[in-house]
């Protein structure tokens, strides 16, 4: 079993706790004038996200997490489980709803995710920033609108739906920043 | 961790501070002087070292001339067994500016060596110790931070005010319900059996972030397990006669009416090698050069140590001592 001592603590430093992965958010040394030094940390559960405070007798091991990022294909959804793959070994990497969340409405097929693995399996998946895609369904909008303003609500491929300037059409590509689910931009074919 | 982090070469404190530092250093000059106070040095290197189990030396070899297979020497953590030698051998009232070293110690308020500047009073005891404290480190500070009256608390009363516990005597179930009560992460491995990592705990947790704001706030009457190198008042509970200082939540200054009796220092010493070696840390050479001038005998006084860099820091409105040092240890 790997482990990190608290001389070892910064952030981003992956450990157990609890039987759950955490990353190490901060982490701050303690000690009274004369007596014990702590180490004084918020840990993020890479699980459920939620930051907590824990403390450490300085000097004391922690269990290492097993916890790497990688960056995988997107293939398919079977309906239950996404499918991914490593493009170097090949090997297919199936994620749960919990892992996938709501990034699944940004999965488009073929597309580049990070992926964070726990003992191999996956844990969360990122989206890419920005993904292109095809609008399936919008409102006809007024053709001489180019302000932006206002704007009104469109169906992606994936189902994500965005809000785009009216002057978008249906059928049309456009770039989406997955962090604000903001339209960016039209993206010529 | 000193490991390239500030490849640019550029100090971490800015020229105002550095300045400061230098002006806050002759001005502790000047009021010793004017006080009759002697400015002392004493060695950094010895062969004995502190034996206290939170306190950890750095171990250095030294390889002669003079000995065939050379020797492990310890850097100070503090100047205070020789200058109490000094004391010993009639030097009256001392203080020094040393640079010391202390291992397992950095962070916003540490530094693994940093500038204490410590000093003894004979005749004084802790209280008037406190006083003369006061006076200069408001004189240092007047026009930088504002202070209100400076207040005294005992260790009980910090502990009774904040979190309705008795320090001397409540044992580890209860420290343990009062930390849970305050909803602290429990660190693991804490003793069941020893309640200073839990009064640690909870000191450090609780209440230190709240002490001396905007005032000087001292802390004095420990309990006789954290008494350190101080004597101990007898009475009920019996006391360690030892004091702390804090400024803003930062702890500045630690001081004791000094215990002069060797054969208790001796067995003090003895107790922290025993809890050294149940903590499976190696043991440390008792300096028996200081029991040696204990024996001969310690004149009656009181001596503090305040860290100069944590000073400087917040004299000049600074939250990190890395921004109150030229080069802290990660740019070392």
């Amino acid at each position: 079993m790997a482990t990190y001592s608290t001389n070892e603590f910064k952030g981003g430093l992956k450990i157990m706790l609890d039987g759950d992965p955490y990353v190490i958010v901060d982490n701050e040394f303690v000690k009274p004038g004369k007596g014990q030094a702590f180490n004084r940390a918020r840990v993020r559960n890479l699980k459920t996200g939620r930051v907590i405070e824990r403390t450490f007798k300085s000097g004391d091991t922690v269990e290492a997490a097993d916890v790497v990022d990688v960056d995988l294909q997107y293939l398919y959804n079977d309906g239950e489980y996404w499918h991914f793959m490593d493009q170097q070994s090949y090997e297919q990497l199936t994620a749960d709803a919990t892992a996938v969340g709501d990034v699944a409405k940004w999965l488009k097929e073929e597309a580049i995710c990070q992926v964070t693995l726990w003992n191999g399996v996956p844990l969360s998946v990122s989206a890419p920033i920005f993904v292109i895609m095809t609008i399936i369904e919008t409102d006809p909008g007024l053709r001489g609108d180019t302000s932006g303003g206002g704007g009104k609500p469109a169906t992606l491929e994936t189902g994500a739906v965005v809000r785009v300037p009216l002057f978008v059409q249906s059928g049309e590509v456009i770039k989406v920043d997955t962090r604000t689910g903001e339209y960016v931009s039209r993206v010529k074919e | 961790m000193p490991a390239n982090s500030s490849p640019t070469g550029q100090p971490g404190a800015d020229w105002a501070t550095l300045r400061l530092r230098a002006n806050l250093l002759a001005r502790i000059r000047a009021f010793f002087a004017q006080r009759d106070v002697l400015e002392v040095e004493t060695p950094a290197l010895s062969a004995a070292a502190i034996p206290d189990q939170n306190l950890s030396s750095f171990a250095v070899h030294y390889t002669g001339p003079g000995l065939r297979y050379g020797q492990t020497l310890y850097l100070h953590t503090s100047p205070e067994f020789p200058m109490k030698r000094l004391l010993a051998a009639g030097s009256g009232c001392i203080y020094q500016i040393a640079r010391v070293f202390r291992d397992g110690e950095a962070g916003h308020r540490h530094n693994p060596e940093f500038t204490l500047l410590e000093w003894y009073r004979v005749g004084f005891d802790h209280h008037r110790l406190m006083d003369e404290t006061v006076d200069l480190v408001t004189e240092l500070l007047t026009g930088r931070v504002s202070l209100r009256e400076p207040e005294r608390l005992t260790y009980h009363e910090i502990f009774q005010r904040r979190l309705g516990l008795d320090p001397h005597r409540a044992m580890v179930p209860e420290l343990a319900a009062g930390a849970k009560t305050q909803n602290l992460s429990i660190p693991p491995g804490m003793p069941v059996d020893d309640p200073d990592p839990w009064l640690d705990l909870l000191l450090t947790h609780c209440i230190e972030p709240e002490l001396g704001q905007g005032r000087l706030t001292f802390v004095y009457d420990y309990p006789i397990s954290q008494a350190a190198l101080a004597r101990v008042r007898p009475g009920d509970p019996p006391v360690g006669e030892r004091f702390e200082l804090y400024l803003n939540g930062v702890e500045l200054a630690n001081g004791f009416h000094e215990l002069g009796d060797a054969r208790e220092q001796r067995c003090r010493f003895e107790a922290e090698n025993t809890a050294r070696q149940a903590a499976g840390l190696p043991t440390m050479p008792v300096d028996e050069k200081l029991l040696a001038a204990l024996e001969t005998g310690l004149p009656e006084c009181a001596g503090v140590a305040l860290g100069f860099d944590r000073l400087v820091m917040l004299a000049a409105g600074k939250t990190a001592l890395a921004e109150a040092m030229a080069f802290s240890f990660e740019r070392a």
